[in-house]
């Protein structure tokens, strides 16, 4: 079985709630919708307060190339437009929506009924138009906007289409229940994104640890041209893109290079999933699954939500926030970071939401390097994390430009397989923020 | 024997010829140094703290030396005494400076800002930073992990473990500055020490709006400008909801920390305040401010 070659680690996956079907949260009162929800600049506000919007209506629209439209995520009438704190009490601009009625009053060109529509007579130009129009960012966690990845730049050339379904992530398994339950919604999607890409091959790289999804994806793919099923080694982070290049086709993307380097297009399969309602349904990007899990959590599983909804109405439905509870994480334990603000409203971001008990969310104390090397080992993109955090203690910025901290994907493998307790993410972290800066401000001066 | 007398013989003319090559090699390449440079280097405290903005003290010796005034070349650390005898050994007139000092804008002690989060971290202001607001409601203040504590070269600031803030200690401070670039919210600034080291500053760099910023910490200026309609000298400007005493205008006179409803503006050093009399308290405190 195929997986990437620098590097990795093999966590327990904790896959505690697999196999839940998908529960709807129930409309918020007021949605909190944030103008960045993308990488890329902020979104401009076309409302102004107490105008009447419908689910759906855009509310904010792309500004610039790399930037999307945010759409009205209920119905209702806007009070206001201020900032709102983030789950880390940093202030955002965002949109607030007070709901009327039941908020759900939705606009008329979307087309909500289950049926499913195979037919798309759309030409590339159109499916990407449509893609960007309905907000559509890379839901696997950076929010890159996708219509920016599929107009490759001029002389690059596209051979195939990588779906990123393989959920590395312990404890996250919300695309893994949106694979069971939308599965021929995901194929017509992926046909989508093939035709709006020009090629006619797509590989579907899946972790070994979801064999119901894949039984199914290969059963689909029988009746689908050119989708190939790549089943592979569980190992993290095998969702990173260019690990996955790395595990499907066996090519290594450059350092500093961008996946389209070795002629390939990751997408994330939730986007997928969206790609397919944008373009067949007219439904823009409005909700998606979030995992709500935790050992502690009385009603885990996966549950649709609104954009715009207080994570802490999600938790609610899901039990609640249990007494011993340590930590609070918005996303998986590896890549996500604790929140210190549950108030803060889901979105396009949010992966997850895993709650750590007291006793398995304590960092053990600190001691010194001992040089045993396992960080380097475990390094997906080859760095030396020991270095990098030495460096960065010592705020020596262009060796660390020169050791390439930019390519971290900070995946947080130093962290994990570090026997000393040495806290190498968050040098690294810091370090590839402030490099990025210096490396940004040295552009804009040129 | 023999064997000892050959070595001897040529390793005595290896090290001779040697000699010979290193001698004309060292006139060859002979690099001329003004030897001002040396001189003044004596008399720069050396440190090498970086305060005067170049990598260490014989940088600024060679700086010193190259420029025609010493109008932009400034040591902190040696402050005025210093510069005057740089000046001596070029034939320039040095610069007369006020000694500065640092002074940290912060008093959200653990009891005037109430913790609402636990950081578990690294140790580092700059990680806590990048990572989210603070352990506290209050974005702006201290995160008390003493980034500046581990960049003084002069021993002269200290985490205070009652209080979680900073403390400078004024003897030891050069105003250097690593501190204040060390710092990830700027809250710690350069003001001028003053007369027998009275100051006066404002203690907060909140720039939320009164409500949240009082939300969030006790102490916190809220903007409320009755310190700048207080001060006789146009030395307070408020913006962003945030206080700022101008130490160049001035006086000293005080009247604003009595205004300041929140105690955000501190006095530095100053003997303590007599009991006023009746008559006095009219004068110095007139109607309004007296209710506040």
């Amino acid at each position: 079985m195929k997986t990437f070659r620098i590097g990795g680690i093999h966590p327990t996956d904790h896959k505690l709630s697999a196999n839940i079907p998908i529960e709807t949260v129930a409309l918020p009162k007021q949605a909190i919708v944030p103008l960045s929800q993308h990488i890329g600049a902020p979104a401009q506000p076309i409302v102004e307060k107490g105008d009447h919007v419908k689910v759906g209506q855009v509310i904010a629209a792309a500004n610039g190339f790399v930037s999307v439209n945010v759409h009205a995520p209920i119905s209702g009438v806007v009070t206001k437009i201020d900032t709102a704190l983030d789950a880390w009490g940093l202030p955002m601009p965002s949109i607030f929506i007070d709901a009327e009625e039941d908020g759900d009053e939705w606009l008329e060109t979307i087309d909500r009924t289950p049926d499913l529509n195979r037919i798309c007579k759309l030409t590339s130009k159109e499916i990407i138009k449509k893609i960007q129009d309905a907000g559509i960012v890379g839901l696997g966690g950076a929010c890159f906007p996708t219509h920016v990845k599929l107009s490759p730049p001029p002389g690059s050339k596209v051979e195939v289409l990588i779906i990123n379904a393989v959920e590395c992530e312990p404890y996250l398994t919300c695309d893994h229940q949106l694979m069971l339950e939308r599965g021929e919604e995901i194929f017509i999607g992926i046909s989508l994104l093939m035709r709006a890409l020009e090629i006619e091959h797509a590989i579907v790289g899946i972790e070994n640890n979801k064999k119901d999804a894949i039984e199914l994806f290969q059963k689909i793919a029988n009746r689908h041209f050119g989708i190939e099923i790549c089943p592979l080694k569980l190992r993290y982070p095998q969702g990173g893109e260019k690990q996955l290049i790395d595990a499907t086709i066996g090519r290594q993307v450059p350092s500093g290079a961008l996946p389209i380097a070795v002629g390939a297009v990751v997408q994330n399969v939730a986007t997928v999933y969206a790609v397919y309602e944008a373009v067949q349904k007219n439904k823009p990007l409005i909700d998606r699954v979030i995992t709500v899990t935790g050992e502690s959590v009385t009603r885990r599983g996966n549950y649709l939500v609104r954009f715009g909804t207080p994570l802490a109405d999600v938790i609610a439905q899901a039990g609640g926030i249990p007494e011993d509870t340590g930590k609070i994480i918005a996303g998986g334990p590896m890549m996500g970071r604790a929140m210190s603000n549950v108030n803060m409203p889901a979105h396009k971001r949010t992966s997850g939401i895993l709650i750590m008990t007291e006793a398995e969310s304590v960092r053990r104390e600190p001691v010194n390097c001992m040089r045993c090397g396992k960080c380097v080992e475990a390094c997906p993109m080859g760095l030396e994390p020991f270095l990098l955090v030495r460096q960065a203690e010592m705020r020596l910025w262009d060796d660390m430009e020169q050791n390439a901290i930019m390519d971290c994907i900070e995946c947080g493998c130093c962290l994990y397989s570090c026997p000393s307790n040495r806290p190498l993410l968050d040098y690294v972290r810091m370090g590839k923020a402030t490099v990025g800066e210096i490396i940004r401000t040295r552009a804009t001066q040129k | 024997m023999n064997l000892i007398v050959i070595s001897l013989i040529t390793l005595g003319v290896i090290g001779c010829i040697s000699a010979v090559v290193l001698y004309l090699a060292a006139q060859k390449f002979k690099v001329e140094e003004d030897p001002r440079i040396d001189e003044v280097e004596a008399v720069l405290p050396g440190a090498n703290c970086g305060g005067c903005g170049k990598p260490g003290c014989r940088n600024f010796a060679e700086a010193c030396v190259k420029a025609d005034s010493l109008d932009n070349l400034l040591c902190p650390v040696g402050g005025s005494p210093t510069m005057a005898k740089v000046g001596e050994i070029l034939g320039l007139a040095a610069v007369e400076s006020e000694p500065m000092i640092a002074v940290v804008r912060c008093n959200g002690t653990c009891e005037h800002r109430p913790k609402t989060s636990h950081y578990d971290g690294a140790r580092s202001c700059q990680i806590m930073h990048n990572l989210y607001a603070g352990e506290t409601g209050c974005m702006y203040g201290c995160l008390g992990c003493g980034d500046c504590v581990a960049v003084c070269k002069f021993d002269a600031i200290h985490m205070n473990p009652e209080t979680g803030l900073p403390e400078v200690d004024e003897d030891k401070c050069t105003a250097c500055g690593a501190c204040v670039k060390a710092c990830p919210k700027n809250i710690i600034e350069l003001r001028k020490k003053g007369p027998k080291g009275r100051r006066i500053f404002v203690s907060c760099v909140n720039k939320d709006k009164g409500g949240v910023a009082r939300k969030a910490c006790a102490v916190a200026c809220i903007g409320c400008s009755k310190c700048e309609k207080e001060c006789a000298f146009d030395a307070i400007t408020i913006s962003n909801n945030l206080a700022y005493i101008d130490y160049d205008k001035c006086r000293l006179c005080r009247k604003c920390v009595v205004v300041c409803p929140t105690n955000a503006i501190h006095e530095m050093n100053f003997p303590a305040r007599k009991p006023l009399t009746e008559s006095q308290t009219a004068e110095v405190k007139p109607t309004e401010t007296l209710n506040a």
